[in-house]
């Protein structure tokens, strides 16, 4: 208050001789003030902004790093399992073949007519051939905002990823199906690498069809394998610009890839099978006549837009900025559009030739190059729906994402070349602004827009990154509590902001700004040391438990999520007991943690909600959430009213159940004790077990609370949609 | 010891909150920022410069031949002064309000949007048109339509974590 007092002062320091303040002079530095305090809080914010960008592009990879989890583990399974007969089930189940219906059955089976829409249905209703008038009714009816509906003059290409983002895929991909059913020649739909039934399985867009259609939605996922498999790789606009999901590779093979039986490659997870003779790829010319000529569309991962007028049109919206980019001579221009036109008169039947022509400098191509394996093929399907760039030169494999690689400017500039292209425009990474160049303007990304904004949606984001990060940073406890004590080897258990901040980049690699961050992620300082293991309590789970074994199943949470549910092949969203055995089993060896056959065998008993013998995958999963215990507040007062009103049954616990509960320093609990064994178990019981449907989340924190006594313990959940999955939640 | 433990880890600590908050703006990882983000940087560790003090600042920051870029070499010794001097000093809520009660000659105890747009383009250091609408969606009271400004610094001032 003092202070206030004497800047006041300040203002009124100007008089004029008879003793009046001089308004100007006042008004002046009235809004100089505002001005520098307005500048500042928008400064801060946008920093903010930034490294909840920051936070989630790291998380991206991160959760990457899942995939490339997953995608060992499944390769572990093929290396080191000769399947006991027990075991055999359940990874035969995780290899299955797709059963892709013969043509006919397939008619059959996705018959949309045969599905009967009740009369009480009150949404948009279609029938075909779509019109224009009804898309844009379906369009309103999930209203989404467009800018410019597609159209004959307004071409549009789509660069896959439609799906796995936010809670509204499906709408999404029904309005670009629907466009693409009115506007076929304006409307291409690229495939990305999330139209992939198994990233699906991981990124939450299976979980958002079953949810959203409780009878058909089995059903409408296998036709959408279908349909993924189905859609082009790549689109070249006018010969010059190249649009692709991922990126190319050095070895990108344009010809090849409009040679690929494309629909065969269901999904890129999959390493390719063993092709059998029937179904290589052996291609000779002849052939390639003949199967064009048959199914327009099981060839030519390349579409080229309609007739010269509107292309023409199209081109120079495209590429307006690249026109001085473009040296040609006379007789190539001619040449081009002698092709353009013979292109187009021709029909589909003579693209090939044509492309191959126009593509490839040689005329003639090896006989070798007709006979390619699968493996040489999905290489090629892999670069182009999951490379990156890179700033330096060269072409090295994509460690990150598994799939795919980093190329660089020098691989750009010959591909252009060799296949006299201008320009490739690509997805796969979000972009700040929405787009970039890169490599000498020769490449330009497109992405997520910047949508963020000094609003209350920005705080919004920024808090559900942070709570990303605290749950990355309570998944490796065990190792940050080691590298704290590198720096406090006394283990008094306090740590400076700085080698907190070291000791959590030396664990987690997420190259963020933890000083910047830090006042967000820690709540109590003194003297500028932290409590870590304070802090660690802060970061609990719902119930403390067995850590090791709890971490470790945590931190690999969403590969075992995605194991149950490709188990789970009818998308029912339950596995039997003995799948999620041995489940658990082959996680347990491949993260080489001892889970006893005791263990899983308590667990699986523990989990059966429904005495039926099978396991609802939610519910199990949901014993994962993580709970930030500074939220609680809400929550436990919440919870105290609950109390008051209600009698509450007690759930039957141990005394080594509050025993753990008080130990919950414990660093390393041997999992083999019973101890251990008795909280594993009661975690799950407890956070299971529900009466009544509702409120399962509230129910459940309740009977937390009420074992552990402590209001220091209780857990719970903010309480919002009991079942949403932390992978979800990461996509908004 | 206690004392130059403190001393030492206090600028190593100021050292690596400059160097985090440079590295958000450092996107191609080359230790460069653009200069144009030079404000923001400087905003985001505490400080409260005006807009003439952050140009001097950028005077001294940019290279003989300016290239658009400014080098983490020479911005850590400038900050680092900064903040070790504690310039620009934080605009407490107090004064704040003392700054739109100025502005409220008639007293009203609010200010018309009309208003406050107008002090703010044309006096002091004038907001750009962008500034002011952003500033204004967000400070005016969609029922009224006035600027409640003491709600408003309330409000804003919440943030503030430091």
């Amino acid at each position: 208050m003092g202070s206030g007092v004497t800047k006041a002062a300040e203002f009124n320091k100007r008089y004029d001789r008879d003793g009046n303040v001089i308004p100007a002079a006042l008004t002046m530095k009235a809004a100089v003030m505002i001005q520098r305090w307005y500048r500042q809080y928008v400064a801060r914010m946008e920093v903010r902004r930034r490294y909840t960008w920051n936070i989630f592009q790291s998380m991206e990879y991160s959760d990457l790093q899942d995939q490339i989890k997953l995608y060992n583990f499944l390769g572990y399974l093929v290396d080191n399992f000769t399947p006991s007969s027990s075991e055999r089930n359940l990874i035969s189940h995780i290899f299955r073949e797709n059963e892709v219906c013969r043509d006919a059955e397939w008619e059959r089976y996705f018959s949309y007519a045969n599905i009967e829409v009740p009369d009480i249905y009150s949404g948009p209703r279609l029938t075909f051939p779509l019109d224009m008038a009804q898309v844009a009714n379906l369009a309103e009816a999930f209203k989404n905002k467009q800018n410019g509906m597609p159209s004959l003059e307004k071409p549009y290409i789509f660069n896959g990823d439609y799906v796995d983002r936010g809670k509204d895929s499906i709408e999404i991909l029904l309005i670009l199906f629907a466009f693409l059913l009115v506007y076929p020649g304006d409307v291409y739909l690229n495939r990305g690498n999330h139209e992939d039934h198994i990233i699906n399985l991981r990124y939450g867009f299976t979980k958002e069809v079953l949810k959203k259609y409780k009878m058909h939605g089995k059903r409408i996922l296998k036709l959408l394998q279908k349909i993924f498999s189905w859609l082009p790789l790549v689109t070249v606009i006018d010969h010059r610009v190249l649009v692709v999901h991922g990126g190319i590779s050095d070895s990108t093979d344009l010809s090849l890839i409009a040679r690929v039986d494309r629909h065969k490659y269901v999904s890129a997870m999959r390493p390719p099978k063993k092709s059998s003779a029937s179904r290589t790829n052996l291609y000779r010319p002849a052939e390639v006549q003949d199967e064009v000529m048959t199914s327009k569309n099981s060839q030519g991962t390349l579409m080229f837009p309609k007739p010269l007028g509107s292309r023409d049109s199209f081109q120079r919206r495209s590429l307006q900025n690249f026109s001085s980019a473009i040296t040609r001579t006379v007789e190539e221009e001619q040449e081009i559009r002698r092709r353009q036109a013979e292109f187009s008169l021709s029909g589909f039947s003579r693209s090939h030739q044509i492309l191959s022509l126009s593509l490839s400098s040689e005329v003639e191509e090896d006989s070798s190059e007709f006979t390619n394996t699968d493996k040489d093929e999905w290489k090629q399907i892999l670069d182009l729906l999951w490379s990156d760039p890179m700033s330096q030169d060269g072409c090295i494999p994509n460690e990150i994402r598994g799939g795919g690689c980093y190329w660089g400017p020098d691989v750009t500039e010959d591909f252009l070349n060799r296949n006299n292209l201008q320009l490739i425009i690509r997805s796969h990474e979000c972009k700040q602004d929405g787009y970039e160049f890169c490599h000498n303007r020769k490449y330009q990304a497109t992405g997520m827009t910047r949508g963020l904004s000094l609003s209350q949606s920005m705080k919004r984001t920024e808090h559900m990154a942070l709570k990303v990060l605290r749950e990355q940073l309570f998944a490796h406890k065990s190792d940050l509590i080691s590298a704290f004590q590198e720096f406090d080897k006394e283990k008094i258990g306090l740590i400076s902001l700085d080698h907190w901040a070291a000791a959590i980049e030396r664990v987690l690699h997420l190259d963020l700004p933890w000083h910047v961050l830090h006042v967000q992620l820690v709540s109590n300082t003194s003297d500028n040391l932290l409590d870590y293991h304070a802090w660690f309590r802060d970061l609990a789970l719902k119930k403390p438990g067995c850590e090791t074994l709890m971490e470790a199943l945590y931190r690999h949470r969403s590969t075992m999520e995605t194991i149950f549910r490709i188990v789970d092949t009818d998308n029912s969203g339950f596995i039997t007991f003995e799948d999620f055995r041995q489940t658990l089993k082959l996680l347990s060896a491949y993260l080489k943690i001892e889970i006893s056959d005791e263990a899983v065998n308590e667990l699986v008993i523990n989990t059966d909600t429904n005495n039926d013998g099978s396991i609802d995958i939610d519910e199990f999963m949901e014993a994962f959430r993580l709970v930030d215990k500074s939220r609680l507040e809400r929550g436990r007062s919440q919870l105290k009213l609950k109390q008051e009103n209600q009698d509450l049954p007690q759930e039957g616990q141990t005394p080594q159940t509050a025993e753990s509960a008080a130990s919950q320093n414990v660093q390393s609990p041997d999992p083999k004790t019973s101890d251990s064994l008795e909280t594993a178990r009661s975690l799950f019981a407890d956070s299971l077990h529900s009466d009544t449907r509702d409120f399962p989340v509230l129910q459940r924190a309740k009977s937390l609370y009420l074992q552990t006594g402590t209001s220091q313990d209780s857990k719970i959940d903010e309480c919002s949609a009991p079942k949403t999955s932390d992978s979800c939640d990461l996509h908004t | 010891m206690a004392d130059k433990y403190n001393a030492e880890t206090i600028i190593s600590e100021t050292h690596k909150k400059i160097s985090n908050a440079f590295d958000v703006f450092d996107h191609e990882s080359n230790k460069t920022v653009d200069v144009r983000e030079i404000g923001t940087i400087i905003r985001s560790l505490g400080c409260y410069p005006s807009e003439a003090e952050l140009h001097d600042i950028i005077a001294e920051l940019e290279e003989e031949e300016p290239t658009g870029f400014v080098r983490y070499e020479r911005f850590l010794p400038t900050m680092t002064k900064i903040l070790l001097e504690r310039k620009f000093r934080p605009i407490t809520e107090d004064l704040l309000l003392q700054a739109f009660e100025v502005l409220d000659q008639q007293k009203k105890g609010y200010l018309e949007p009309e208003e406050l747009n107008r002090y703010l383009t044309q006096e002091g250091e004038p907001f750009t048109q962008e500034e002011v609408e952003e500033m204004l969606s967000a400070a005016v009271d969609p029922d009224k339509n006035v600027i409640l400004y003491k709600d408003f610094v309330s409000m804003m001032t919440i943030d503030d974590h430091r």
